[in-house]
């Protein structure tokens, strides 16, 4: 649909195998990363299906505990670092330029360089179940359990390298997004003009920026314990398995914001338009958005309230954490206002985004309930924590991301999803995830441990399980729903205007989906619904120029051997440091390349 | 074009900086939480080991002062090696470029010195969590001056092209010294905190 075909000069090649591979499109990139980690949530999914069907019943025999121990970590690896992380990326990737009014980021290459990265470590995370058993340590890899006298395979070798590398990809792809927004805004965009997704896009990035060194370490010297001799976790030699909890979470909180806070932003774009009235509160959304940021740094150790910190310090921590509740009470009453009074449509989007406002505040009461120290000594490590962190992150996270899927997909693809079977995939993921979750709190307070492989008949846990997994069932037939839905769609013909909601942002003003460029010509931003404001003062935007002289940065295939490089040098540590040597000389030669090759 | 981002001195950007400057400061806030985690193990780890050799035993103050001195100057070398490259001054550039890639490697001369000097007297990544945490935090710092070596001899390297640097000569050896500086400053608090404070 690309109003001015025919008027520029191509850019390399527009299809093929090739030109995906050397892509520097941030819209092309964006595809990348969303198809990508589908499948791995996909994967992430099925991992779980596997979970629900050996705890269906007591006793059960489908996994053995130690498949079963592999399965919950990298169900949970998955989840994280290779689902919900890298769909907010695509999303990111696809609508920080087309919002703020740019042609594309700040570092088109850097971009591509992030998302081949993160292939490279989601691939190396998905072989270890080949090479001798993944990760079994639990996402959060509690010393000395990851010692190489407690976990003697490779499995927590993998987990180090794969983590190494998606952090590295997400630092890359942070810096770009922050740098992007700060110093690539359309004429007239300012701070306070931004969308609010893209102001929860900011502050995801500087999450990731000052939280990712930590969790570097913290992986560094495992590996190093593991592989070079050192001791920093084994307390026999002095060293302090402590330690390694204080640096996972001082990373490992900031991260659950990092999680949530792309959905946060999705639905404070999602509920405005299909109420037809601007956002309730903006500066409130974004003041409460980054001090949640902020007190998410000074929150981590509500994760060791049992590792006996001491009474200051729990106090400190527990009263911390249940300061966060104010700021995201803020967030949840300016979304109710925003829909108060407003005129509704019930678009799937819309069934998906008012989804979240509920399912993310029963999250958020138990969060606030195991903020309580004596409360969290019951409560930790039972099911009640499966059950307060799959409503944030499957009611909070997942469901706000599908409401992106839908909201934005016929920018995306110039193609509507259809809206009967989005609202099934809904009511089957909105039902599914209370049946799987809700009785999890029921056998939590029961007192049924995380992470147990099986459980006696007589203990109580019977009914609430197998109705867990049934729940869990209806999830899987929901996201076939989806596929169904997203196969069903791509196979029809275009048929998208540029503005099919009545959109108040930047990308709307463009066709759908947009060309290489983006906009024809830079759009002039004067108030915070740019699209609204000018359909109220009658503001149009300027024609097109008969001939477009707009130049696009050229396709690169150094981002990809780039990613290759550090690839070989990860594999290099799990098999011959030579293989590892081999990467850091390509590394050296890719970057040298990388740096002289001409863009314009 | 600004999405191009990679040439072209007069860049139009929001704030004014360009985008490349920018990326450096945020990537420096970055190493920030990476140097002040290992300097925190090290501090959390300080008097915990089990067994010998002990800080107060090995570490070697006056040498390490040297290299210190060393390293600082090398800041002072980058410096006028910025100088040089903003007032198309190109052989001053090369020659203080020169000075401080030398100055950066004997810091790292001295720093092989030492780990070997200590390995003789029986200190390694094993023998106890002072071997430990200083180690790794003292060779992922010498690991960040050999990548800032590299970096400013690939500088010199193209600076002897035909078209030198370019037009953005200044540029590009202003941005390889934020980094320098950086690392030089890091060093400052590594030192203090290590060596000088008293067991
Ligand atoms: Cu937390």
């Amino acid at each position: 649909m690309a109003t001015t075909a025919g008027t520029l000069p191509a850019v390399g090649a527009h299809s093929g195998l090739w030109s995906w591979l050397t892509t520097v499109d941030h819209k092309r990139i964006g595809a990348l990363y969303g198809v990508s980690a589908m499948a791995f949530f996909i994967m992430g999914g099925i991992e779980a299906i596997l979970i629900r069907t050996q705890l269906a019943v007591p006793n059960g025999t489908v996994l053995e505990a130690d498949r079963f121990n592999q399965l919950f970590t990298m169900h949970a690896l998955t989840m994280i670092f290779l689902g919900v992380m890298p769909l907010g990326a695509a999303f990111f990737n696809w609508f920080v330029p087309l919002q703020i009014g740019a042609r594309d980021v700040a570092f088109p290459r850097l971009n591509a360089l992030s998302y081949w990265v993160f292939i490279g470590g989601g691939l190396l995370f998905v072989s270890s179940f080949i090479f001798g058993g993944a990760p079994n340590a639990g996402w959060f890899a509690y010393a000395p359990l990851t010692s190489e006298r407690m976990s003697p395979g490779s499995g927590m070798d993998f987990y180090v390298v794969g983590l190494l590398m998606l952090g590295l990809s997400s630092l890359i792809a942070a810096l770009n997004f922050a740098v992007t927004i700060i110093n690539m805004r359309a004429p007239g965009m300012t701070m306070m003009r931004l969308p609010v997704f893209i102001w929860m896009t900011l502050v995801v990035a500087f999450l990731l920026i000052l939280s990712l060194p930590v969790l570097t370490v913290a992986l560094i010297q495992l590996l190093f314990d593991r592989s070079f001799t050192t001791h920093f976790f084994s307390p026999e030699e002095g060293g302090n398995p402590i330690l390694w909890q204080h640096l996972f979470w001082v990373f490992g909180h900031p991260e659950v914001y990092i999680l949530i806070l792309p959905s946060f932003g999705i639905i404070s774009e999602v509920l405005p338009v299909f109420s037809r009235k601007p956002l309730f509160g903006y500066a409130a959304v974004v003041f409460a958005g980054v001090s949640i940021a902020v007190l998410g740094f000074a929150v981590w150790s509500h994760h060791m309230f049992t590792t006996g910190l001491g009474t200051v310090p729990q106090i400190v921590f527990s009263a911390s954490t249940m300061a966060i509740a104010v700021p995201t009470g803020v967030k949840i009453f300016n979304w109710l206002g925003t829909l108060y009074g407003g005129n509704i449509r019930f678009t799937t989007a819309m069934y998906f985004a008012v989804s979240v406002i509920v399912l993310f505040t029963i999250g958020g009461v138990t969060g606030v309930m195991h903020a309580t120290v004596p409360v969290d000594t019951q409560q930790q490590d039972t099911y009640f924590i499966v059950a307060h962190l799959h409503y944030v992150l499957f009611g909070g996270s997942i469901m706000g991301i599908f409401s992106g899927v839908y909201y934005w997909f016929p920018k995306m693809t110039g193609r509507f999803l259809h809206e009967g079977l989005g609202k099934l995939h809904f009511w089957l993921f909105f039902i599914g995830m209370n049946l799987t979750f809700f009785p999890m709190h029921f056998l939590g307070v029961g007192g049924m441990p995380r992470r147990i492989y099986t459980y006696d008949a007589d203990l109580g846990f019977d009914t609430w399980n197998m109705v867990a997994t049934i729940g869990a069932y209806i999830i899987a037939v929901g996201m076939l729903a989806f596929l169904w839905n997203f196969v069903r769609t791509m196979r029809q013909a275009p048929s998208a205007p540029n503005d099919p909601w009545g959109g108040a942002t930047l990308e709307w003003a463009t066709s759908s989906p947009p060309p290489e460029h983006d906009f024809d010509v830079v759009p002039e931003v004067h108030d915070r619904d740019p699209l609204w404001y000018n359909r109220d003062h009658g503001v149009t935007t300027p024609a097109a120029p008969a001939h477009l002289h707009i130049h696009m940065p050229p396709p690169s295939y150094y981002p990809l051997v780039l990613g290759g490089a550090l690839l070989l040098m990860g594999i290099g540590v799990l098999s011959h440091l030579a293989v590892t040597a081999l990467g850091v000389v390509i590394a050296i030669y890719a970057v040298w390349a990388w740096t002289l090759e001409p863009t314009d | 074009m600004a999405a191009a981002g990679a040439h072209g001195v007069a860049h139009h950007s929001t704030t004014g900086i360009d985008n490349r400057k920018l990326l450096m400061w945020i990537f420096l806030a970055s190493e920030c939480l990476f140097f002040g985690s290992l300097i925190s193990t090290y501090l959390i780890f300080k008097g915990k080991s089990l067994v010998g050799p002990y800080p107060d035993e090995i570490l070697d103050i006056p040498v390490t002062s040297i290299s210190t001195f060393v390293l600082l100057m090398s800041s002072l070398a980058m410096v006028l090696a910025v100088y040089g490259a903003e007032h198309g001054r190109p052989r001053m550039m090369k020659l203080w470029l020169l000075v401080t890639i030398l100055l950066g490697l004997t810091f790292l001369g001295f720093q092989v010195y030492e780990f070997r000097t200590f390995g003789h007297e029986g200190l390694n990544l094993a023998t106890n969590q002072f071997g430990a945490s200083f180690f790794v935090l003292t060779g992922f710092h010498g690991t960040h001056v050999g990548v800032g070596v590299l970096i400013l001899a690939s500088l010199l390297l193209a600076s002897f092209r035909r078209s030198g640097l370019g037009r953005e000569a200044g540029f590009h050896v202003e941005i390889a010294g934020l980094y320098w500086h950086f690392v030089d400053i890091v060093w400052i608090v590594i030192f203090t905190l290590v060596y000088l404070i008293p067991q």
